[in-house]
């Protein structure tokens, strides 16, 4: 099933610098794509649109068969609420909270489950992440990689049909960014959610499914397997 | 919303110190806001109740507020006439079918009247002569409007009557005069009657003018002494309730023609002070909360200076820009609310302070204290102030933190 739908995206500055032009691509539930490019190729920039974290100056992102183009800011937020997941570079956990609190933080927005239940959810996200013993630690009782995983978590917590990643492992050592894809991997391959992760790591895009590669802003290869 | 509340306290709870700096500056404003108000309203409340307490609350009078239209006037309606060095007639003064008007008033619910005559004289005891105001009165009626009775320190009201030509005189006339409770003291009138009176009582109210001028006889001793037989030139009237005094005024002005005066427009200049000085409260207090709605706006700009990167990740997450303003908005709101707490009960404590403050003076309504208001209105009012100047502090920030664009964000801090 097709997920997320971006047709002749374009992303151009007022100042005149083209972020990404022209991309077209389809990705289906289950996959779990490798962006990929040099630095200032755009990498971020696309994420971000096909995120609805940003509009594309001319094109269109559908998600789930919806045009966003003409969908007002809040609608967008509740889009981003239930059906997307976000997981940055930096883990971007608030500091006064537990991790704990941190995942329940978009659950509780939500408000489609009842306090225990939501707690249920978080915990049992965590633990999937293995994460059930720190779930009452703050984010600076926690390792980077530790870290990671509770953002990865939050952004699991209203179980999205897409997840996209900005470069989730650049802060990690090579033993933490090689579990957090195999994490992404699973995520894609059991629950039928897109992954959609950038990474500048060549070794571990061979993990993924698909490889988009971006040079200039355009789509220059994409290959599956 | 739970979820927005308690992301609020965790940020403050971030920036405790700055937040109790920000907090002690409304409770600080809000705190002063209520001793002075309730200084002020103690005061004014004070003296109000004395006013209401002493003097009568309507005081219908032998004249009108405009001058009769002259019959030139009347004569040529449309026309410009203007007329000058007019004498007023010589008509006998006095308020006119006043029993009629007696019936009337007193049928009136909560209402009771008493007719009076007052006229100078000139009280001659031995070789002293002093000059006093006499009013004649009917003591069964003057008692339901006045409180001469409670003033009262040897005789009585009614002993008016049992002497021939009774007089009560103030406590000051009394010792300068030299008479004393049953002396006969001989009163001269400007119209030349002479009576001889026996002084049957003495008060004493503590204000100076009427104990050192006034005297009361009969409503009948003093029409012969001012030789205006059954001539009155004032109904005092007291009311159950104060607060009517004005609109009856207007009422009974009407219907009667008499000049009419409440006993808020005899005191209108002291009242008028009164606005003036909340007037100068309100500015005072005011500027103290808008520093402290600085500090509010202070503490908002900073945690959302500090608080970027949290907000970008909150509007990944899908918080819409109205959950961001309202999340700093009612931080704003709660540093109001804690500052309003916090001096309601140090405005508290002050009052308590001020109100064991005795002076030194010897005045003759015996207040030696400070007139302390204790309404919950003051307080609601200071914190109802403290809550909303918070918030209004906060909305410029919120908005800011509510227009972020997470995309820059998220770049810069990459
Ligand atoms: N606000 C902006 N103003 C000017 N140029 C910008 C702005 N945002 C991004 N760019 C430029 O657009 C290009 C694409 O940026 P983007 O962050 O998408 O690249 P990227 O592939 O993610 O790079 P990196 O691998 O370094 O993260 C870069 O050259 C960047 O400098
Ligand atoms: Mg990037």
């Amino acid at each position: 099933m097709t997920l997320l739908v971006a047709e002749s995206v374009t992303k151009r500055l007022a100042e005149g610098v083209t972020l990404v032009s022209d991309i077209d691509l389809r990705v289906d539930g289950g996959e779990f794509v490798a962006i990929t490019g040099p630095s200032g190729s755009g990498k971020s920039s696309l994420l971000y649109l096909l995120g609805l974290l940003d509009r594309p100056t001319s094109g269109r992102v559908l998600l789930e068969g919806q045009d966003t183009a003409s969908l007002a800011p809040p609608a967008l937020a509740a889009l981003r609420l239930a059906r997307l997941g976000f997981v940055f570079q930096f883990h971007f956990l608030l500091p006064e909270f537990s991790a704990l609190d941190n995942v329940l933080i978009p659950i509780r927005r939500r408000g489609v489950l009842k306090p225990a239940e939501a707690e249920a959810r978080a915990m049992s996200l965590l633990g999937a992440l293995g994460l059930a013993d720190d779930a009452r630690k703050l984010p600076e009782q926690l390792s980077g990689g530790m870290r990671q995983r509770v953002a990865i978590a939050r952004a699991l917590a209203n179980d999205p049909v897409l997840l996209l990643a900005d470069e989730p492992t650049g802060n990690l050592d090579t033993k933490n960014a090689a579990a957090v894809f195999d994490i992404f991997a699973r995520l894609a391959q059991e629950d039928g959610r897109a992954v959609l992760v950038v990474t500048h790591d060549a070794d571990l895009a061979h993990r993924a499914t698909r490889r988009v590669h971006l040079v200039d802003g355009r789509i220059v290869s994409d290959e599956r397997g | 919303m739970r979820l927005l509340l308690d992301l609020a306290r965790g940020m403050l709870a971030r920036r405790r110190r700055q937040t109790l700096v920000s907090v002690t500056g409304v409770a600080l404003g809000v705190a002063f806001f209520i001793a002075i108000a309730s200084l002020m309203r103690g005061f004014q409340t004070y003296f109000i109740q004395q006013v209401i307490d002493v003097q009568p609350h309507i005081v219908i009078k032998d004249e009108t507020r405009t001058p009769p239209a002259q019959a030139a006037e009347l004569a040529i309606t449309d026309g410009a006439v203007s007329i000058n060095g007019v004498k007023p007639r010589d008509r006998v003064r006095g308020i006119r079918a006043s029993g009629e008007k007696l019936d009337i008033l007193e049928a009136m619910p909560g209402v009771a009247a008493a007719p009076i005559l007052t006229g100078p004289a000139l009280l001659r005891y031995g070789a002293r002569d002093l000059s006093v105001t006499i009013t004649g009165i009917d003591p069964q009626r003057y008692r339901r409007v006045a409180n001469l009775e409670k003033d009262m320190i040897q005789g009585r009201l009614e002993d008016l009557r049992s002497a021939a030509n009774g007089l009560i005189i103030g406590s000051t006339l009394a010792y300068r005069l030299g008479v004393q409770l049953g002396d006969t003291v001989i009163a001269v009138s400007p119209r030349g009657v002479t009576l001889q009176m026996k002084i049957v009582g003495i008060f004493h109210t503590g204000l100076v003018s009427l104990d050192q001028t006034q005297g009361y006889a009969l409503l009948k001793v003093n029409q012969v002494l001012q030789d205006r037989s059954n001539v009155v030139n004032q109904i005092l009237l007291r009311l159950d309730d104060v607060t009517q005094a004005e609109p009856l005024a207007r009422r009974i002005e009407a219907r009667f023609g008499d000049r009419t005066e409440s006993w808020e427009e005899q005191n209108r200049n002291i009242l008028t002070v009164f606005v003036i000085q909340n007037a100068i409260m309100y500015s005072v207090t005011g500027a103290i909360l808008l520093v402290a709605a600085f500090g509010i706006y202070n503490i908002i700009s900073t945690v959302v200076f500090e608080k970027t990167r949290d907000i970008a990740i909150l509007k990944s997450l899908g918080f819409t820009e109205g959950d961001i303003q309202a999340l700093f908005l009612l931080q704003g709101a709660i540093a109001g609310l804690l500052g309003a707490v916090l001096g309601c009960l140090l405005g508290q404590a002050m009052i308590e302070g001020l109100a064991q403050v005795r002076f030194a003076t010897e005045t003759p309504a015996g207040n030696d204290r400070f007139m302390l208001a204790q309404d919950w209105r003051i307080f609601a009012v200071a914190s109802g102030f403290a809550v909303v100047s918070a918030g209004i502090a906060a909305v410029i920030p919120a908005r800011r933190a509510a227009r972020l664009d997470p995309v820059q964000i998220v770049r810069g801090a990459a």
